[in-house]
């Protein structure tokens, strides 16, 4: 048995030792912010925060998770209102809309930890999340925006 | 065309037509044909002021406005909304955006072809200017005023000489008894009243997509839902020898295997065929995928080569082909013994890739088959699961989902009809997901492509004659099987149509066998032919020792319309009338000119690895000059610092949308540039996924894209393709400019530039 937090709620898992935390979250809990692209933690579509840091929930097994915290997209703020999603609101960043999620999250892991990203910073930390519709540059300018915020 | 002729009238209107070849004309439905219909499909509908399909008011004042077009990144589901609000005079705020089933009555749903836009801005201004005019009247009745002292302003009607005002909701209950009134009555507001056309506008979705709330198709659950997931053949129209599921069947969470029957050709949209893992979660169905022992019969596409076929269609075009645009005589200025330029280039097969893979979610029951999807043409997908499951179109109802991207390839429902011949086999609601291994190694893929180029010139080395021949397997080859020749409107998009001012000018095509599913892909084949084009063009002007800007300015001459029926043309013209839309030079020029000014043309000369590259294109009836920047390093790396997007679409609905679409395409047309290639060995395909099948990302993307809008009185055109094609053959052009390498083959990654 696997005791860890998503979103703060208590949950227990003792299913299949393979079973990777993005298909707990979409198929067990419904948690379906968080995306399937790859499943081979190449795109960054899943990407959800253990303990605060950016993870591919595809490559991440739930049983591995004893003790830890995960927050999706949907615990990422009470009102989906965190600098980043805002940021991402005021930019228009979203064409498609479907990696976004993974983009905000893994933006969200990289200002909590590089307040002030340059770009070199921005591109380390997102060359791992793929937006087929070409947003980057509206992904660059939101994160700066919500660094700045943030500040 | 005789390969064709076994493709029956009605697969053609419920599929092909989507690159904009035989559109079917705009349809304001009349109410009194749709209004017997019941139950009431959506809430525009059920509201008591509902002069169109599209539109419909409550007595409480909100405003219901419905979308059939399908929203996969393009911003349609927000921008044709705002053109009926703008001349409904409404209050944003207060318009609830509603998707549409796949419907006849909204017309064409096929949302492809860029042409959401071009094709029904006028209904959704028909709409909205209906219920205005509806509103006005009953508010003149109720003051008992002349509607002439009367105007709609923000959701409510105002008494001009009075001041007084009456919201839309009260008026909802009289203006519904009254008639609609004819088309020919309505007044449009001139644009200076314009508030929401020609206005940055956020999607309708924008929330719920950074919430995590938006759902797409793998976003939809069933009560009593399994999930499948199915190991295809590997080779297009390869059979089952042997299936040893044993191992499968006892991972925890599968339920059984099912096989499925490969379809007959031609394939069309249905299934590939395979066995699908039928498993209580989408995991589970996964994990007992991997554990199927499959034994194949590969079937006559497992002699596809890629290298090989590469080498084939390169000797195609080297030989003449069929002639479909033939102007003055190329063969008697070539012989006149002038100065001759000639060059082939080619362009690999590529994958569509959109973030979401295929996967649909179907229930059938009592005969009757509800599907939810992400597809860009829900009535394709009534057609295709009908035929699936043996019902008539009418008892299958598909709700459209948001798309995870689509680019061409959600226009061909397969994974739909999958998902629905296992809920009527199984009885129960089934999902079907692909993985991106499935969507890698099963697309409907962008035809790879010859094109060779021969020109004689004169004395300041523009073109007296020019000779331009294209293989590729074709499009054709999905709706008849073994079909080698392309459909015309194929032809049509950057071939037929080179808008340069050349006094003979011969367009052939060569035939080529398609041993994959070949489908539309953004901007479709005015990516090869655009992209060798204007290369071509490009390579002319270098060899005179010209400005290249200003040898395409000279090579359009000084600019007019192209009367291509008069050279015998059978142009389909992306499916719209020529007279509305004509082939215009002027427009290419002036993108053009833009493109130099803002980009810094000729400030700074090229070479020593920096550079700059410029082609203009028109497609989708839109037109797109770009100037692409590249810094070559010693190692032959490449960076794109800049990319200049100029494009005029007519009159534009949401600037923001459009900058948001120009911006992508040059991201998307970077990537198919330098990586984007799927080859193949004994017919199967040997890219898998992100790895080897590369995209753009962050790191490697155009550092900047600037967007120039042309202000433009101009019918409005679509804009989700035009932007790729320029940028193809402008990343080539300044590649030359940087360091002198001529680029004639994609991808780049096969170029040794140092």
């Amino acid at each position: 048995m696997v005791n860890f937090k998503v979103n703060g709620t208590d949950r227990s898992f003792d299913g299949d030792p393979d079973m990777p935390l993005l298909w707990y979250l979409r198929d067990d809990l419904r948690l379906t912010g968080t995306k399937f692209g790859c499943g081979a933690g190449l795109c960054g579509a899943c990407t959800v925060h253990v303990d605060g840091l950016a993870v591919r929930s595809c490559q991440t097994l739930v049983r591995t998770l004893q003790n830890k915290q995960v927050v999706t997209i949907e615990g990422l703020s009470p009102n989906g209102n965190h600098p980043v999603q805002r940021a991402w609101s005021t930019f228009n960043v979203a064409q498609c809309g479907y990696c976004q999620v993974g983009q905000i999250m893994q933006a969200a892991s990289l200002l909590a930890r590089t307040p002030n990203p340059n770009d070199q910073d921005i591109d380390r930390a997102m060359a791992g999340n793929i937006c087929r519709c070409g947003t980057y540059q509206r992904i660059r300018a939101a994160v700066k925006a919500a660094a700045k915020e943030r500040a | 065309m005789s390969a064709i002729q076994n493709v029956s009238r009605r697969e053609f209107l419920g599929s092909v037509f989507s690159t904009g070849a035989f559109v079917l004309a705009v349809q304001v439905v009349p109410r009194s044909a749709w209004a017997q219909a019941a139950p009431f499909r959506t809430q525009a509908e059920s509201s008591p002021l509902n002069p169109s399909v599209y539109l419909g008011i409550r007595p409480d004042g909100s405003v219901f406005i419905v979308t059939h077009r399908s929203e996969m990144g393009t911003g349609i589901r927000t921008t044709l909304p705002q053109v009926a609000a703008d001349e409904l005079e409404a209050d944003w705020s207060r318009v609830t955006i509603e998707q549409g089933i796949g419907d006849p009555r909204y017309g064409d749903q096929n949302t492809d072809g860029s042409r959401s836009i071009r094709d029904f801005y006028e209904a959704f201004r028909h709409a909205g200017a209906s219920a205005r005019a509806m509103l006005v009247t009953a508010a003149a009745a109720h003051w008992s005023v002349p509607e002439s002292e009367c105007a709609a302003q923000n959701h409510e009607v105002v008494h001009t000489p009075s001041g007084r005002r009456v919201g839309y909701g009260a008026l909802v209950p009289a203006a519904a008894k009254l008639g609609v009134p004819k088309g020919e009555m309505l007044k449009f507001k001139p644009r200076a009243a314009w508030r929401f056309v020609g206005k940055d506008t956020s999607i309708y979705d924008q929330r719920d997509i950074v919430n995590g709330k938006a759902r797409f198709g793998l976003d939809i659950f069933r009560e009593g839902m399994v999930h499948a997931s199915i190991e295809h053949p590997p080779v297009l129209g390869g059979t089952i020898r042997s299936v040893d599921d044993s191992v499968t069947k006892g991972v925890k969470g599968v339920q059984r295997t099912v096989r499925l029957d490969t379809f007959k050709p031609p394939h069309l949209f249905q299934p590939l065929g395979g066995v699908a893992v039928i498993a209580d979660s989408t995991w589970a169905a996964l994990k007992g995928r991997r554990q199927l022992k499959i034994e194949w019969n590969d079937g006559a596409h497992g002699v596809f080569e890629s290298e090989a076929f590469k080498k084939e269609l390169l000797s195609t075009v080297q030989k003449s082909g069929k002639v479909h645009r033939n102007l003055g005589n190329v063969d008697t200025e070539f012989a006149r013994g002038g100065k001759i330029l000639e060059a082939t280039y080619y362009t690999p097969l590529a994958a569509h890739a959109s973030m979401e893979p295929p996967a649909a979610v179907a229930e059938f029951r009592d005969g009757k088959v509800t599907v939810w999807a992400p597809t860009q043409d829900p009535q394709t997908v009534q057609d295709v699961v009908a035929g699936a499951v043996g019902v008539d179109k009418k008892d299958v109802t598909c709700h459209v989902t948001l798309l995870g991207g689509g680019f061409g390839r959600k226009s061909k429902p397969d994974y739909c009809a999958e998902a629905a011949v296992l809920s009527k086999q199984l009885g129960k609601p089934v999902k079907v997901i692909w993985t991106r291994e499935d969507d890698i190694r099963h697309d409907y893929y962008h035809a790879a492509a010859a094109v060779y180029h021969k020109a004689s010139v004169d004395g300041r080395g523009k073109p007296t004659a020019w000779l331009q021949r294209s293989a590729f397997p074709p499009i054709a080859s999905t709706f008849a099987a073994g079909a080698r020749e392309p459909l015309g409107f194929e032809l049509d998009l950057g071939l037929v149509d080179l808008p340069y001012d050349v006094a003979n000018i011969r367009a052939e095509n060569g035939p080529a066998d398609a041993h994959v599913r070949i489908g539309w892909f953004r901007a479709v084949c005015n990516n090869f032919h655009a992209f060798a084009a204007h290369s071509f063009a490009d390579e002319m002007a270098q060899a005179a020792g010209r400005d290249p800007l200003e040898f395409l300015l000279d090579l359009l001459g000084p600019g007019k319309t192209i009367d291509l029926k008069a050279q015998g043309v059978d142009y389909s013209n992306y499916g719209a009338p020529i007279e509305k839309h004509p082939v215009d030079t002027r427009r290419l020029r002036r993108v053009l000119a833009i493109a130099g000014e803002k980009s810094g043309w000729g400030r700074k000369k090229s070479g020593g690895g920096w550079g700059l590259g410029i082609a203009a294109h028109r497609s989708f009836n839109t037109y797109v000059a770009s100037v692409v920047e590249v810094q070559v390093d010693v190692r032959g790396g490449i960076q794109i610092p800049r990319i200049e997007q100029v494009v005029d679409a007519g009159v534009i609905v949401n600037p923001d949308r459009v900058r948001a679409q120009m911006e992508g395409s040059a991201v998307m047309a970077v990537g198919l540039a330098r990586t984007g290639e799927i080859t193949a060995a004994g017919g199967r395909i040997q890219q898998s996924n992100f790895n080897d099948f590369q995209v753009p990302r962050m790191n490697d993307a155009p550092r900047q894209v600037n967007v120039h809008l042309v202000e433009s009185d101009a019918l409005p055109t679509g804009v989700g393709e035009p932007g790729l094609p320029p940028v193809l053959a402008a990343l080539g052009n300044a590649i030359f400019a940087a360091t002198g390498r001529r680029v004639r083959e994609l991808p780049l990654s096969r170029l040794k530039l140092t």
